[in-house]
């Protein structure tokens, strides 16, 4: 470690993989000073402007708040509060357009601004000495500080650690092109700023504090070097300027020599890395009391006129700023006659999808290019053509991957092959799109492959979760079952035992047991008589034949059943055959016709049935009946609608168009079975009857 | 106010695919005009005809595929395809020649596996590969530099030899080649190979007095070696220009190098110099324009060393002991065959990975 430290203090720093110089157009903004505006008239604040949880609301709308009052609390150590940025009534409190690429919509406050900025009390603290690290991190955290650099990580839980710290890492590189936040930041508010850093310090107890900068912010460093003078261990590093040279890996590569290891955080080896504006935000937080309420914000681009600095409260639309910088709505259509307005720098910002969307803790600058300034943010067609293999992409790769490889199997979505290539280590930076000489939009194809395979996982998560589940349960029911099994094989033997035990009650039990058989046994025979009494009953209404209790008197009912059934189903032949001609006649009828007649017929059918005291059997017949006139008037109607289409003339068809006779045949078809359920009904009755009257003479027997 | 959406990065460098084939094609310039220089009108022609159709084909074939033939038709590739071939071929051949390696490198070795981007072999050198399987003795017969030829070689004559088989004159294409002594004059490469075969030493070869030994100039190849120092001379512009890498010439020459090193300390007598073999033949276009062709090549840096090396490794064989005269063609083949492979192997280490434990 001391050599780390010897090469940062000579200014010989790494250098990482990579890298490209795209034009820095820092220049339109950089010798402007930071602008105060106006209050704008609404403020919209969304409750979730970090990574981690959204906090409790402790608001309704109506409210009146004043400025720098908490409106979510934190119960939960990933939410961070958010506050009022300025004093007002709580308008609305509903979904509204968020600044993150999907343009989806998230809860949001909105806040007509009163205009008179009335400030809640606030508690500041003149010595650092009197207050503990625990007094600090609550400071710090009740304020709402995320980290400011773009990630909006919850500060109170990085700076909160107990690990030994190598390097505290202040990172004012601010490596994007077009975005001068920091720099003049670090120009204007230098003093705070290291006193945030020595609140970070005094928290964390680092080694060595490296404070960060490019070396195309001169001014910059003259300042925080002037201000960091006194403290021997807090060393200014003016590194060169090459994009990414701001991201966290990139940076400490840089400044360390060190590569932290795929999947783990830079803690792990005794690296924090803290943004420049997070530390001003805790200065004011710690020593004025004053929650996170606003922020730099560059708003620049070649279609405004006048591209600048600003403090914006936080909430604020951004239509307020870009009026306020001078965007003129006619001067700056694009092709397609619509602007882009992208949030964040040209390699790694979004594009916003409306401008009410507010600014929040992590938004840094408002980028408006004018089409000739950046034609490729205008395309309105794809100009991608195939890969060539040229390899200018994974020349300039930070993380030292392969993009055309990552590219040919994305497109693919071969996701095993991904995650072999280290799909995950890609940091969206955007260098690699940026030189490809085939315009491939690289960068677009890893976040949709990165979706789909964190999709994936939560999917084949849930499939174990379900799994297990699943498992458990089987086991549970398994065990259940054999629970029961044995519970009543143990009231079987009990019950066993009971009654073989020559007791009274046992005794007792015993016959109420043998007389309970006794009568299942005869219900049984009972049904069995029943039975055969009803095959036999179609022909004759014979005598009923006495209740069977030997072996041959069984096989002679048995035999007398086949023989009634056998007797019945000629019967039903008959009859079918007798529908059947009655069918034929009409066919030689008109449809219309024919249909009367085959409800005149099954009418009678049914009719006739129900004369002769139909039971299961007759409503088969019934059925049967009815499914051939249903067929047959099918074929009728078939028939007589291909002659209708062929446009014979027809003896049968008159003015049958098939819609109709679909209708006939259904109505037919319902016909039938209301006929055939009619039967069926008739029957039942008929069966319980019939029952009453077997069951009087035996109980007179008895 | 509706917004455009687009997605990051918003700027980009301005490079382009066809701006790239636009350079190696200028870079190719020198070559060709020293070519043609010394070697006479044979080869334009060629490099019209081949021109001509390797357009006509590409536009054929991407309409069947239904792509957007603006963009795709002038892209470059197709053009600079038939460049290389049309260089690659003997001053003389048949137009026919040309024609049918144009189709078949464009066609078969181009589209059919994908269009660009997609192909694994060079299509200019599968072409030329062939032609030189299916059509031995056109492509064999090589003209000798205008210098040594007792035919007036102008437009109009070779024009008429490559269109019909014969000069205005009447002469053919053997009578062309045939010296005033009446013996046939081959290629350096050529001449060098056979005589070593008989029994003779290099010296002795480049130094008789014979007219067949004429095409080997005063230094090491009479008209090959300007020919190649042209190519050389592109090829650094492109280097500078940072449209090719420069790992893989390096390493091509490079290992040309140690093969002849190694060889001349064996056995001075029968191999060549380095220079010999640096200069004559194809060895510098195959350096910096076919062997560079990033499509078919190695993506990773490591996996460029290895395919120039490999490829360096092959001409020298297949010169010295294998049964054609200069081998850069089936070299280049071969290592395109290998690419897929070295790539696997040869895939760089990702920031915070160990080595070897991807």
């Amino acid at each position: 470690m001391e050599s780390i430290i010897e090469r940062v203090t000579r200014g010989n720093f790494w250098t990482f993989h990579g890298g490209v110089h795209p034009p820095e157009q820092k220049q339109l903004t950089s010798s402007k000073p930071i602008k105060q505006l106006p209050l704008p008239k609404q403020l919209i604040l969304p409750l979730q402007q970090h990574i981690g949880r959204e906090g409790s609301l402790l608001v309704e709308v109506g409210d009146k708040v004043l400025k720098g009052q908490a409106l979510t609390s934190s119960n939960n150590p990933m939410a961070v509060p958010i506050h009022a940025s300025t004093s007002g009534t709580i308008s609305a409190i509903k979904k509204s357009i968020i600044a993150h690429p999907s343009g989806l919509s998230e809860l949001c406050i909105f806040i007509d601004v009163d205009g008179k900025d009335t400030w809640i009390e606030r508690e500041g603290c003149d010595d650092l000495s009197k207050l503990s690290q625990l007094d600090l991190i609550t400071k710090i955290a009740d304020a709402g500080i995320a980290g400011m650099g773009g990630a909006g990580f919850p500060t109170h839980i990085k700076v909160n650690n107990k690990a030994d710290i190598n390097f505290l890492i202040i990172n004012g590189v601010e490596c994007e092109p077009y975005i001068t936040a920091d720099d003049l930041l670090m120009q204007e508010r230098s003093k705070e700023i290291v006193n945030g850093i020595r609140i970070i310090d005094k928290l964390l107890t680092p080694t060595f504090i490296l404070i960060a900068i490019e070396e195309n912010k001169p001014l910059a460093i003259k300042s925080l070097q002037q201000k960091t003078s006194a403290f021997d261990h807090i060393k200014v590093c003016a590194v060169p300027t090459k994009y990414p040279a701001g991201g966290e890996k990139q940076l400490i590569k840089i400044l360390t020599g060190q590569e932290i290891k795929s999947g783990s955080l830079p803690i792990h080896t005794g690296i924090v890395m803290q943004n420049i504006a997070t530390c001003f935000a805790i200065n004011d937080a710690v020593y004025h009391g004053t929650p996170l309420l606003r922020r730099v914000v560059t708003v620049t681009g070649q279609a405004l006129t006048q591209p600048q600095n600003v403090w914006a409260l936080l909430g604020t639309p951004i239509n307020f700023l870009l009026t306020e910088c001078g965007a003129q709505p006619q001067a700056i259509k694009g092709k397609q006659n619509q602007q882009a307005v992208i949030m964040g720098g040209p390699m790694m910002g979004y594009s916003l999808s409306s401008d009410l969307v507010p600014i929040i803790k992590t938004s840094n600058c408002i980028l408006v290019p004018s089409a000739r300034e950046m034609p490729s943010a205008f395309a309105d067609t794809s100009t991608e053509v195939e890969c060539i293999r040229c390899g200018q992409c994974s020349d300039v790769c930070p993380s030292q991957l392969l993009p055309q490889e990552l590219q040919w199997s994305a497109k693919a979505k071969d996701y095993p092959q991904l995650e072999k290539l280290n799909l995950s280590d890609c940091i969206d930076c955007g260098a690699c799109a940026y030189v490809c000489p085939s315009q491939i939009p690289l960068v677009q194809y890893y976040r949709i492959a990165k979706a789909e395979i964190r999709e994936q996982q939560q999917l084949d998560l849930k499939a174990d979760k379900a799994k297990i589940r699943f498992e458990a349960r089987k086991l549970r029911l398994e065990k259940e079952k054999i629970a029961r099994e044995e519970k009543h094989k143990k009231a079987a033997a009990a019950r066993k035992a009971a009654m073989n035990k020559n007791t009274p009650e046992a005794v007792g039990a015993k016959s109420a047991v043998a007389a309970a058989l006794a009568r299942v046994k005869a219900k049984k025979a009972k049904d069995k008589l029943k039975e055969s009494a009803l095959n036999t009953k179609i022909e004759d209404k014979e005598t009923i034949p006495e209740v069977v209790s030997d072996e041959k008197d069984q096989v002679k009912a048995a035999i007398a059943r086949a023989k009634a059934k056998r007797l019945a189903k000629v019967k039903e032949k008959q009859q079918v055959n007798s529908v059947a001609e009655k069918s034929k006649i009409l066919q030689e009828s008109s449809p219309n016709d024919a249909s009367k007649q085959e409800e005149k017929t099954l009418t009678k059918i049914s009719v006739a049935n129900n004369e002769n005291n139909v039971q299961s059997q007759d409503d088969k017949k019934i059925k049967i009946a009815a499914a051939i006139a249903k067929v047959k008037a099918k074929k009728l109607a078939q028939t007589s609608y291909k002659n209708d289409k062929v446009g014979e003339p027809n003896t049968v068809s008159s003015t049958g168009e098939s819609p109709q006779k679909k209708d006939l045949i259904a109505k037919d078809a319902k016909k039938a079975k209301i006929a055939s359920a009619i039967a069926k009904a008739k029957a039942k009755k008929e069966l319980k009857e019939q029952e009453k009257s077997l069951t009087n003479p035996e109980n007179e027997s008895t | 106010m509706a917004f455009w959406i687009a997605s990051s990065p918003h700027n980009h460098n301005q490079s382009q695919t066809s701006s790239l084939m636009r350079l190696v094609i200028y870079a190719t310039l020198p070559g060709i005009i020293a070519q043609w220089y010394f070697f006479g009108w044979g080869n334009l022609i060629h490099i019209g005809l081949a021109i001509t159709t390797a357009m006509i084909c590409e536009f054929t074939v991407l309409s069947l595929r239904k792509k957007a033939i603006n963009k795709e038709l002038l892209d470059g590739s197709a053009l600079l395809t038939a460049l290389l071939l049309g260089v690659c071929l003997p001053a003389l051949a048949p137009w026919w020649i040309s024609v049918i390696g144009t189709i078949f490198a464009i066609v078969i070795v181009k589209q059919l596996y994908g269009g660009l981007g997609h192909n694994p072999f060079n299509p200019a050198m599968a072409g030329y590969v062939m032609l030189l399987i299916s059509f031995p003795l056109q492509m064999t017969t090589w003209q000798p530099p205008l210098t040594l030829l007792s035919v007036d070689l102008n437009l109009t004559n070779t024009l008429s030899t490559i269109f019909t088989g014969f000069t205005l004159e009447g002469y053919s294409v053997e009578q062309i080649r045939t010296s005033i002594d009446a013996i046939t004059m081959a290629t350096p490469l050529d001449t060098l190979k056979t005589n070593t075969g008989m029994g003779l030493t290099v010296l002795e070869t480049i130094n008789s007095s014979s007219l067949q030994s004429q095409v080997f100039g005063d230094n090491f190849s009479l008209g090959w070696e300007w020919v190649n120092g042209a190519f050389f001379l592109g090829g650094l512009v492109l280097i500078a220009k940072k449209a090719i890498a420069w790992q893989t010439p390096l390493s091509f020459l490079a290992s040309l190098f140690i093969c002849t090193f190694l060889a001349y300390s064996i056995s001075p007598d029968s191999s060549p110099s380095t220079m010999f073999h640096w200069f004559s033949g194809a060895t510098m276009l195959g350096a910096f324009f076919i062997l560079t062709d990033p499509v078919t090549g190695a993506t990773s840096i490591k996996g460029r060393i290895i395919i120039g090396f490999l490829a360096g490794l092959l001409v020298y064989l297949i010169r010295t002991f294998g049964g054609y005269p200069d081998g850069v063609a089936f070299a280049v083949l071969l290592c395109n065959m290998t690419a897929p492979l070295v790539d696997q192997y040869t895939r760089p280490r990702t920031y915070g990975h160990q080595k070897g434990n991807n």
